[in-house]
């Protein structure tokens, strides 16, 4: 029962802040004899259940639930006021008083796993699960076959106890559409309908079971085997999705269905339903990916590094995905996964030590007047900066990721950021602009997000017009207003910066740096007399080829707004400019 | 750190330029050769050439050749993505004695030849001006190194699902610690709630 509240540091030495909630009770004395939850006089639905049946406020989830020991919902417990549970505890380790504990952890490398969560079938109304008892979801359906659960595993109508005698399967509930739910396939709802067909025939050999799919997407090893197997066994597969679902007086369903096989409406009654949900990510994603500066894809999983060659690294090194945290997956799947980050974790760790990348920044101290500025804007607090003893900054190499903010924000040039001058930054903006400058778009792309993004604009194959040249930083905090102004100088008529979405910054929150600073240059471009619109700044994902390509092509309509007659003109304004200062 | 610029003994900057044609992947939208021949006079550049594919065993057996017959000290390599072969061709600086951050990538393929495949000449260009870019930036560019820190060799899982504890028990049994963070009461996660599990149709718990 914990979470993790904060991560600090670097690969190879994290440090975590674990909030590990109180549970009232001992866990390590409780033997889970139940005395407390028979005492106990508050009812509550069973989540483990998915509602289908009751527990205590005192209560275990499951009966092999690990550890071994009760809880206690404090919100539901009547308190002190009532102290029957204590009271029927012979091993006394019921603790009221017992509070909720901060644990620090020293790591060096870190697993996410943390799963999905079923998609919430009350939006798709039309197939009546908010109205009608006898629908069910598959994970309500899980409970019901399952002899744990709370029918013993005897398959019964929610609505009316009563044995159905047809079941209907719908697939795709939350899955393959545009408008609700995922666009993306589940990946494991065609298999696990498939199971439960053969479930159901294993226990009622003469039930009537029909599944209404989209396609049956039997794709690994052994599946083709078991949807023959629940074909043979009778099941009908009905080619389309149920387009209305009605209620009947005997509470049974009536559906209609075109039967895309044969091009015909048709209608089926059927005495329960059960919607194949699909697979959504789960609700903690977004935090932990703001805590370690992940990112996700479009459908909100997270990213992994390359989808190919690195399935289960995240572009953070020291991070890793196992499971549905980064896509839909079966359990053999996830297992594998499970295994595959142990290899990497375990190539990162087994020396003991840690080679780090040089890119960090460095303090020209004669330069420094020790002003703090640096030390402000550093992410990872890695620059120390003795405001009143006038002591030049120091950076600390091992906290330092790279991003180079500090060198963007020093106005005395006295940060260094290594393999990303200024002079390695503008000479490439020299060499672009040498010939034909007014045809150029200068874009200046963030490693990680919208350098990777234009990335994935290749892959895809998407085409946008020709014009655009990309500098690459390492974060978009490193884009100093003296790059921009260069560029101008050198006469571009569009300068692009672009970085990852606010939140989802690989250097904590460095872009917000950088979106200050657009914003001051485009104050004083307005102030001169330029148009400040020259000036873009965007947001681009490193899943976002689309947007990325989308982006170039706005880019390239608005150069085609600049004529070389002001871009003459920004010229002369920025070299009288200069010399006054 | 600032200072140190590699040169070669007379002091010169040497810069080998190798424009991978990647197949087709490059060459059937962007002229390579002609790129590479186009920036062969520019300053410091000792050589220029096409070549099939960069990445592979005898394009990194050629540049190697190459760096030390001509005396090369840095190196731009016009290919794919930064992303995808930095590392690859790092190693291979290294391997022929040269530091690995004295190297340089143009991205060809991922900014050129794969999103302007019906305007070869305006992706030549714009090839041959991201190839100029890239020999600028690759002269200034500093001799670094790595730093080696201490690791703390454990684990933190957050998550007790399949997945999870799969990972936990793993790492476990490879003698490392592990710290699984569950926000539930039970570990298990979904699992845990399912009846049968295909393919084997055996019980979840």
């Amino acid at each position: 029962m914990s979470d993790v509240a904060e991560v600090k540091g670097y690969v190879g030495n994290f440090k975590a802040r674990i909030v590990k909630k109180a549970r009232y009770v001992i866990e390590k004395e409780c033997t889970s004899c139940g005395d407390c939850a028979t005492a106990c006089p508050v009812v509550f639905p069973d989540e483990f259940n998915v509602g289908l049946s009751s527990r205590k406020a005192i209560y275990k989830s499951f009966p092999q639930a690990v550890p071994s020991s009760y809880v206690i919902n404090m919100n539901e417990c009547m308190g002190r006021g009532c102290s029957k549970c204590l009271d029927a505890c012979d091993k006394n380790c019921i603790d009221f008083h017992m509070s909720d504990e901060e644990i620090m952890e020293e790591i060096g490398s870190i697993v996410v796993a943390t799963g999905f969560k079923p998609y919430d079938p009350r939006e798709m109304d039309e197939y009546g699960y908010t109205r009608f008892h006898n629908v069910v979801t598959s994970l309500e359906f899980e409970r019901l076959v399952n002899a744990g659960g709370p029918t013993q595993g005897e398959l019964i109508r929610p609505g009316d106890r009563k044995h159905p005698q047809s079941v209907g399967f719908i697939q795709c509930v939350g899955s393959r559409s545009l408008r609700k739910g995922g666009e993306y396939c589940s990946n494991i709802c065609c298999m696990n309908t498939i199971k439960s067909t053969l479930v159901l025939k294993e226990h009622y050999p003469d039930m009537d079971i029909k599944v209404f799919y989209i396609d049956i997407r039997a794709f690994g090893k052994g599946f083709e085997e078991l949807y023959n197997r629940s074909r043979k066994l009778g099941v009908q597969y009905v080619r389309g999705l149920p387009g209305s679902v009605e209620e009947l007086p005997d509470r049974s369903m009536r559906i209609a269905v075109e039967n895309t096989s044969n091009g015909k409406i048709e209608f089926y009654d059927l005495d329960m339903l059960v919607l194949a949900l699909g697979i959504e990510p789960s609700s903690g994603t977004r935090k932990l990916q703001e805590m370690l500066g992940l990112q996700l894809t479009p459908d909100g999983f997270y990213l992994e590094a390359h989808p190919k060659l690195l399935p289960v690294d995240a572009a953070t090194r020291g991070v890793f995905y196992a499971g549905c945290a980064e896509g839909p997956k079966d359990i053999k799947e996830s297992v594998t996964q499970g295994s595959a980050v142990t290899a990497r974790a375990i190539r990162l760790m087994h020396r003991g030590e840690i080679v780090s990348e040089p890119i960090t920044s460095e303090v020209i101290i004669e330069r420094c007047t020790a002003c703090g500025k640096c030390a402000e804007v550093c992410p990872y607090n890695a620059i120390t900066v003795d405001k009143k003893m006038k002591t030049p900054a120091v950076v600390n190499t091992a906290a330092c990721a790279g991003c180079g903010t500090c060198g963007a924000e020093c106005i005395f040039d006295a940060i260094v950021m290594n393999h990303f001058t200024d002079d390695q930054i503008n000479r490439q903006t020299d060499a672009m602009l040498e010939e034909d400058a007014g045809e150029k778009i200068v874009v200046f792309a963030c490693n990680w997000c919208s350098y990777a993004g234009a990335d994935y604009a290749g892959v895809s194959r998407i085409q946008y017009p020709p014009n655009a040249r990309l500098i690459r930083t390492m974060c978009s905090g490193r884009v100093d207003e003296k790059f921009i102004w260069y560029a101008f100088e050198k006469g571009a008529p569009i300068v692009l910066v672009s970085g990852c979405h606010i939140g989802d910054c690989h250097y904590i929150n460095a872009n917000l740096w950088t979106e200050k600073r657009v914003a001051k240059v485009r104050k004083k471009m307005e102030k001169l007399g330029l148009r400040p619109e020259r000036l873009q700044l965007e947001w681009i994902s490193a899943a976002e080829g689309l947007r990325f390509s989308g982006i170039m092509k706005e880019m390239e309509e608005l150069r085609t707004t600049v004529s070389q007659e002001e871009i003459r003109e920004t010229v002369e304004i920025l070299k009288a400019r200069k010399q006054k200062s | 750190m600032l200072e140190k610029v590699s040169t070669s003994d007379d002091g010169s900057t040497r810069i080998g330029v190798y424009v991978c044609r990647c197949g087709l992947n490059i060459a059937q939208t962007v002229d390579c050769k002609k790129v590479a021949e186009n920036v062969s006079d520019i300053d410091d550049v000792a050589v220029s050439k096409e070549i099939p594919y960069a990445c592979s065993e005898p394009g990194q057996v050629e540049i190697q050749e190459d760096i030390a017959e001509h005396n090369l000290n840095r190196v731009v390599i016009a290919s794919c993505s930064p992303r995808l072969h930095e590392p690859t061709f790092r190693n291979m600086m290294v391997e022929a004695g040269l530091n690995p951050y004295l190297f340089e990538m143009a991205n060809l393929r991922e900014q050129c030849s794969w999103v302007h495949m019906r305007e070869p000449e305006a992706a030549t260009k714009k090839s041959e001006d991201l190839v100029r870019m890239a020999i600028s930036r690759v002269r200034l560019l500093s001799q670094l190194y790595a730093e080696t820190l201490p690791l703390t060799k454990r684990t933190l899982v957050i998550g007790g699902g399949i997945a999870g504890i799969q990972a936990a028990l793993d790492l476990a049994d490879n003698g490392y610690e592990v710290v699984l963070v569950e926000k539930k009461p039970s570990i298990g996660g979904m699992m845990a709630q399912l009846d049968k599990t295909f393919p084997t149709m055996d019980c979840s718990i």
